[in-house]
C-alpha cells in the first residue's frame, strides 16, 4: 500500500495547478480516490460527517449485483454444455461461462470509464462513480452473443446520450444502463431477441432451441421448464435477469443498506402480480393464461424491478410518488409483455418510460401536499 | 426595418449563426420525417429552397398592399399555391422521388421556416433582399438535412444515393446496419449532436440562462 501511495505523491505535482499534465487532474484525482480516502477536508461551512458517500453506495449495488453475476456466469455454461449434449460438472459450466461474460464486463468498463474520463477532464470535474454500476449492469442484461463491437457502441451510446449530456452522474433522466440496452434491441435486434441469442452456438449442433419463456409463450408453444427452474434460473435469458433466488439476495443487501426503496420494490412486484392477475381472468392467449406469480419469475421482471427502478436518480422521490412509480412499472411491463407481441419483454421499456414521468409525479405530489396544508392552514385560521 | 442588408449576409448567416432548424428551431417536423435516405433529403431541400425564394419575393412585392388583418391567409395563399407547383412538377418529373417524399411536399405548405421568413422577413423588406434571404435559409435548412441525412443513410442503411458504400467485407466480419438509424428518434438524436456541435464550435450561440 505504501509503495502505492509513494508513486502517486511522486507524480502528484505533475497534476496540480502549474504543473505539465495539469489539464489531467481529474483522472488523477480519481484513480487515486480510488485507492485511498481523499487527503482533504472540507474549508468551512456545516457539513454533516457521514460514512455512506457516493462511492459507498455504489459500491454496495456492485456487491448486490455479484450474486446473479456469479449465477449468471454458471448459467451460461449450463445452458451450452445441456444444447452440446456432453457431461459437464458445475465447475466446467462455471469456468464456460465466466471466460464468454468477462470479455464483455471488461469492454462495457474500458469504453464507459474512458468515456467519463474524456469529459470529467474536458470539464474540469471530479470523475464520479456513478458508471462502476452501470458497467455491470449492462452487461447482465444483454444476451451473453452479443458482439463485442455492438456492446461497446451501445455503452457509448448510453454514457454520451443517456447521461452526459444531461450533465453526468445524478443528472440523467432515464436510467444509462437501460439507455444501453433500448439502443442494442432497436439497433440492432437480430442480437437482441429471438431463439439463437441466449445461447452460445454449440459447434457440433446444427439446430438447437435456447428460447426465452416469454418468446416461447409468445408464439403459444409449450414450455419445456417448470416454475422451480424459472425461480432457481436455469433458463435462457439475459445474463443476470434468470435467477430470482440470486436477484433476491441482491435485493435483501439493498433494503438491508437502505440504498434502495422498498416501496418501489414492493409497488413494482404489486403491480405486475395484479395486472396478471386481471389477464389471467381474460386470459385469450398463453401470455395471459400464464399463471400470475410464474409472471413475476420470468424475463428482467425481478432485475429490472430491484435494479433498474430503484436507481435513485431516475426514481420518483417522494414517498407517494414511490408507490405510484413502482406500481406503474409493474402494470406497464406486464402490459406490454401481453399486448405487444413485437417486444415479449416489457420491463425495461416500461421503466425507461416511467422514467420520463417520474418529475411528473412528483411535481403533482408535491403540488397536492401544498394544496392540502394551505387548505388546513386556512382552516385553523378561518 | 428599412436596415440596409449586405446580400453576402443575407445568404450566409442563415447556413450556421442563424441556421433555421438549429438556432431558429423551426422545420423540425420535416427534417425527422425525409433524412432517413440523402436523395430524398436534397430534393425536399430544393423545394423548400424554391418555395421559400419565391413566396418572400412575391410577399415582399405586395407588402405595401396586404391589409394587416388578413395577412396570415394571404400568406398560405401564395405558399399553398406554390407548394402545388413544385408538386406537380416533381411528379412530372421526379416520380420515384415523389413517391418517397409523399405528403411532406404538401406539408411545406405548414412548415414553419416559409411562414417564420414571410413574417419576419419578406413584410419588411425588398423584393431582392427577400429573394436572397429565403434562398439563404432555404440553403441552411438544405444544409442541415443533408448532413444529418448523410450520417442516417451510411449508418442507417450503409448507402449513399442508394449506392452501397460500406464494403462487403465488412458486413463479412460481423457488422451489421444501425436499424435504430432509420427511426425518427434517432433523427432528432443526431440532430441534438449536431446542434451540441455546432454550439461547442460558436459558443456565442449558446443561450444564457
Amino acid at each position: 500500500m505504501k509503495v502505492i501511495e509513494k508513486f502517486f505523491k511522486k507524480y502528484e505535482h505533475l497534476f496540480l495547478e502549474g504543473g505539465k499534465l495539469e489539464k489531467y487532474h481529474p483522472a488523477y484525482q480519481a484513480m487515486y480516490t480510488f485507492m485511498f480516502t481523499p487527503d482533504e477536508t472540507t474549508q468551512r461551512g456545516a457539513h454533516i460527517r457521514d460514512a455512506v458517500d457516493l462511492k459507498r453506495v455504489m459500491f454496495t449495488v456492485v456487491l448486490a449485483l455479484i450474486p446473479a453475476t456469479l449465477f449468471g456466469m454458471w448459467n451460461v455454461g449450463y445452458q451450452y454444455f445441456n444444447q452440446a449434449g456432453v457431461d459437464f460438472t458445475n465447475w466446467e459450466a462455471f469456468v464456460y461461462g465466466f471466460w464468454k461474460v468477462l470479455p464483455l464486463i471488461i469492454v462495457s468498463y474500458v469504453v464507459g470509464l474512458g468515456i467519463e474520463f474524456y469529459f470529467a477532464i474536458l470539464r474540469g470535474h471530479e470523475v464520479n462513480e456513478g458508471y462502476l454500476v452501470t458497467g455491470l449492469l449492462i452487461p447482465l442484461i444483454m444476451p451473453v452473443t452479443i458482439p463485442l463491437w455492438i456492446l461497446a457502441i451501445s455503452v457509448a451510446f448510453a454514457v454520451v446520450i443517456g447521461k452526459e449530456v444531461f450533465g453526468g452522474t445524478g443528472m440523467n433522466i432515464v436510467n444509462p444502463a437501460l439507455t444501453a440496452r433500448a439502443f442494442a434491441f432497436f439497433a440492432y435486434p437480430t442480437f437482441m431477441s429471438g431463439n439463437e441469442v441466449w445461447i452460445p452456438k454449440p459447434e457440433n449442433a446444427d439446430a438447437y432451441s435456447g428460447e426465452t419463456i416469454l418468446g416461447a409463450l409468445n408464439q403459444g408453444k409449450e414450455l419445456a421448464y417448470t416454475w422451480w427452474d424459472m425461480f432457481v434460473g436455469t433458463i435462457p435469458g439475459s445474463i443476470g435477469e434468470t435467477s430470482v433466488i440470486m436477484i433476491l439476495i441482491g435485493a435483501v443487501l439493498l433494503l438491508y443498506t437502505r440504498v434502495a426503496s422498498w416501496r418501489i420494490m414492493l409497488s413494482g412486484v404489486l403491480g405486475a402480480a395484479l395486472m396478471a392477475l386481471l389477464f389471467n381472468m381474460w386470459g385469450a392467449n398463453e401470455l395471459m393464461r400464464f399463471p400470475w406469480w410464474q409472471h413475476l419469475l420470468v424475463g428482467g421482471l425481478a432485475f429490472g424491478i430491484v435494479f433498474m427502478a430503484t436507481d435513485p436518480v431516475t426514481a420518483a422521490q417522494t414517498r407517494v410518488g414511490k408507490w405510484i412509480y413502482g406500481f406503474m412499472i409493474g402494470v406497464f411491463a406486464i402490459l406490454i409483455r401481453v399486448f405487444n407481441p413485437a417486444y415479449p419483454e416489457g420491463v425495461m421499456l416500461a421503466i425507461l418510460l416511467m422514467n420520463v414521468v417520474a418529475p411528473t409525479i412528483d411535481f403533482y405530489v408535491v403540488q397536492s401536499n401544498i394544496k392540502r396544508r394551505m387548505k388546513r392552514f386556512n382552516k385553523q385560521t378561518a | 426595418m428599412a436596415k440596409k442588408h449586405k446580400w453576402i449576409d443575407l445568404v450566409k448567416d442563415p447556413l450556421n449563426e442563424n441556421n433555421p432548424i438549429t438556432v431558429q428551431v423551426l422545420g423540425i417536423c420535416s427534417a425527422l420525417a425525409i433524412t432517413v435516405k440523402l436523395m430524398p433529403a436534397i430534393v425536399m431541400a430544393l423545394s423548400v429552397m424554391v418555395v421559400l425564394a419565391f413566396s418572400n419575393v412575391i410577399i415582399s412585392l405586395m407588402r405595401n398592399y396586404i391589409p394587416n388583418r388578413i395577412r396570415i391567409i394571404i400568406q398560405l395563399l401564395v405558399v399553398a399555391a406554390l407548394v402545388i407547383l413544385v408538386d406537380q412538377i416533381l411528379k412530372a418529373y421526379a416520380y420515384d422521388v415523389s413517391k418517397q417524399l409523399s405528403v411532406f411536399v404538401g406539408l411545406i405548405i405548414t412548415n414553419c421556416i416559409v411562414m417564420g421568413r414571410l413574417e419576419a422577413f419578406a413584410l419588411g423588406n425588398k423584393p431582392w433582399d427577400s429573394f436572397l434571404d429565403g434562398i439563404g435559409n432555404g440553403a441552411g435548412y438544405g444544409l442541415v438535412l443533408i448532413i444529418v441525412a448523410f450520417f442516417r443513410e451510411l449508418l442507417g442503411s450503409g448507402t449513399l444515393f442508394d449506392k452501397q458504400v460500406i464494403p462487403d467485407s465488412f458486413y463479412e466480419m460481423g457488422y451489421v446496419n444501425n436499424a435504430m438509424m432509420l427511426l425518427p428518434a434517432m433523427a432528432l438524436i443526431t440532430l441534438g449532436i449536431y446542434i451540441w456541435v455546432q454550439r461547442s464550435m460558436y459558443p456565442q450561440l449558446t443561450e444564457k440562462d
